[in-house]
């Protein structure tokens, strides 16, 4: 078994989509006697930007969850990058290079914006023990290096002014997007985001969109993302998969799932005769 | 006024990055060394270092310690006692045992073992947390200081079960023993307490120490950006129980000289080395500095005060210092969380502005 082929092909928009990065094969999850997911196949191309919708309860934080290693699935694998992923930790699927955002911001709120970003640079710093106890020569060269991307980052986003704040004292969106930058920062190969814009007015909104066209189109970066504003998922994303009740009842381009009669259903409820 | 940052640029990253970025802390830091160093020494008096600079210095380093585990990690352990009872009690086993040994090098050996024992004990931090954690590492200090009072092997068989500190000398000195001086004494500890607060100040600023903050801040986020909590909680273990431990040494081989492992090292100590990192202020290199000399210093202080001013008893001074430290423990925990060292950097915040606030 592999995963699914596709040829690439080129965006409106300029952006390339290339070949399968993620693929879910047959994945079922239950809690007991709740299915959260059954039977849910589906891919991820390389450079996209793929959205999960879906009524709340259906299942689309679950299937995140799985993505990120918090929980493994019943039946079914997760392919990544053209092999089949074991159950594995959350802390081991980071490092394959997917990060994420939460629903509900989970920052370190003991710590400076500037510290919470340095911690999603983990994975790319590699002195020993005794290197960071003496602080001499490769440690700081290390935390130097890596505090320059960090400061990249932070110029992308446009969170200079707040670098030192700690994260406790900050404002909503401003912490959904240090949360961003957090994940960003790990230069991931693909990014989930889970409800990225959830509780912001339109104005932020529209600078989260923004933000998530400019990773996805300046640093190529997969993203995954679970969204209730339909309006914002149609304009930002190339495919969505639509669940309920942790089945998939619709999978193509917005412009497909816009006028799948069983989504339509799903979302303006249907007269059960 | 005198307080101030303007003009104080930083053009690199590694500046911006110091320990001490504002140049008058700097100065400052290097002048409390300097004297610290080069004049105490040669003035320092047999009471003020026993009643003060000793226990200060030691307890400082136990401080920073359970400051890492519990301040920076976010585990709380009530079994500080035990551990440095494994510090003390390893010292012992290692001058008796190893009499050609020096003093660095038992001191430190003694810290590797407590760390390998605190490693063992931090194991359930794995699956239980808080409040359930606290117990668990009280059971260590129970059966800690049980061990050591049933095991005749770790007192070497003495008749009266205590251990006492044989005479070693470095360069010609005496370091422990009843005819160590003071100031050599002083010295020894110093050279602990700089490297040690210099290692800790260099682990909680890099990856390592913001790998203990993402597990004490949101364990769940800091798995899923990459930190490893098997290895981050371990590690903060060892580490901490390395500076327990090692303070746990100092205490028996320089400081008390005969220990009686109960008495010494009892659930007391476990609660008066918490007790200075919470008034020191959790998550703070030198809150574990200021708690130490707050807890150190309140005694001598109060008995100065109490007894030879207003000349009350004794026993009234000595309830009336407990009395104190619990009223001044909820103070703390309700208004300022982060202790002394907060309240020392709102004092500083507030300088630099003084006295043009607007």
């Amino acid at each position: 078994m592999t995963m699914m082929q596709y040829e690439p092909y080129e965006t409106p928009d300029g952006r390339t989509i290339g070949n399968t990065l993620m693929e879910m094969k047959n994945i079922t999850l239950r809690f007991g006697g709740v299915v959260a997911i059954q039977d849910i196949s589906f891919d991820i191309r390389e450079g996209e930007i793929r959205a999960i919708i879906g009524p709340n309860g259906a299942g689309k934080s679950s299937m995140l969850n799985v993505i990120s290693g918090f929980y493994n699935p019943q039946e079914g694998d997760v392919w990544f990058r053209g092999t089949k992923r074991p159950p594995m930790r959350p802390y081991l699927v980071a490092r394959q290079g997917i990060a994420r955002t939460f629903q509900n911001i989970a920052l370190f709120d003991g710590m400076s914006v500037l510290d919470n970003i340095m911690t999603g640079r983990l994975n790319h710093m590699k002195t020993g023990f005794l290197g960071q106890a003496i602080w001499w020569g490769k440690a700081e060269k290390e935390e130097t290096l890596n505090r320059e991307k960090a400061e990249e980052i932070i110029d992308f986003l446009e969170i200079q002014s707040i670098r030192k704040t700690p994260v406790g004292r900050l404002p909503y969106g401003l912490k959904k997007r240090v949360e961003l930058a957090r994940a960003l920062v790990a230069e991931p190969e693909l990014l989930l985001l889970d409800e990225p814009m959830a509780g912001m007015n339109v104005e932020e909104k529209e600078d989260m969109s923004r933000f998530i066209l400019d990773v996805n189109d300046e640093y190529g970066t997969t993203i995954a993302l679970i969204e209730h504003d339909m309006g914002v998922v149609m304009d930002l994303s190339d495919r969505v998969v639509v669940m309920d009740y942790g089945k998939k009842i619709g999978d193509g381009t917005p412009d497909e799932v816009r006028n799948n009669q069983e989504v339509i259903d799903a979302y303006l409820g249907v007269a059960h005769d | 006024m005198f307080y101030r940052e303007a003009g104080d640029f930083k053009t690199s990253y590694a500046a911006d990055n110091q320990t001490f970025p504002i140049a008058f802390d700097r100065y400052r830091y290097y002048f409390v060394l300097f004297i610290a160093i080069a004049v105490i020494p040669f003035v320092v008096n047999e009471y003020w270092a026993n009643a003060l600079l000793l226990p200060f210095l030691i307890y400082a380093i136990a401080a920073i310690g359970l400051n890492i585990l519990t301040g920076y990690c976010g585990q709380v352990s009530l079994g500080t006692g035990g551990f440095m009872a494994v510090g003390a009690y390893a010292t012992y086993k290692l001058m008796t045992a190893f009499p050609g040994l020096d003093m660095v090098t038992i001191t430190f050996l003694s810290g590797f073992i407590t760390a390998g024992v605190g490693v063992l004990f931090g194991l359930p931090s794995l699956r239980i947390k808080g409040f359930y954690l606290a117990v668990a590492t009280l059971a260590a200090q129970f059966f800690l200081v049980w061990l050591f009072n049933r095991v005749p092997w770790f007192y070497n068989y003495s008749a009266s079960g205590q251990i006492n500190a044989p005479e070693r000398t470095m360069f010609g000195l005496a370091v422990t023993g009843p005819n160590a001086e003071v100031w050599v004494k002083y010295l020894f500890c110093l050279f602990f307490v700089i490297l040690l607060a210099w290692v800790a100040r260099n682990l909680t600023r890099g990856t390592v120490g913001r790998q203990w903050m993402a597990i004490r801040d949101m364990d769940i986020a800091a798995e899923i950006i990459g930190v490893n909590p098997l290895k981050a909680k371990l590690t903060a273990f060892a580490i901490s129980s390395f500076y327990v431990g090692i303070s746990g040494a100092l205490l028996f081989s320089v400081f008390l000289g005969a220990v009686e492992v109960g008495e010494a090292f009892g659930i007391t100590k476990s609660f008066l080395v918490l007790f200075m990192v919470i008034i020191g202020g959790l998550g703070s290199i030198f809150g574990s500095f200021a708690g130490a000399a707050f807890l150190v210093l309140l005694p001598v202080a109060l008995k100065v005060l109490g007894v030879d001013t207003l000349g009350w008893p004794t026993d009234i001074v000595a309830h009336f210092q407990l009395v104190i430290v619990g009223g001044l423990i909820i103070f703390f925990l309700i208004v300022e969380p982060h202790g002394l060292a907060q309240l020392w950097r709102l004092a500083k915040e507030k300088l630099r502005l003084w006295p043009f606030p607007h």
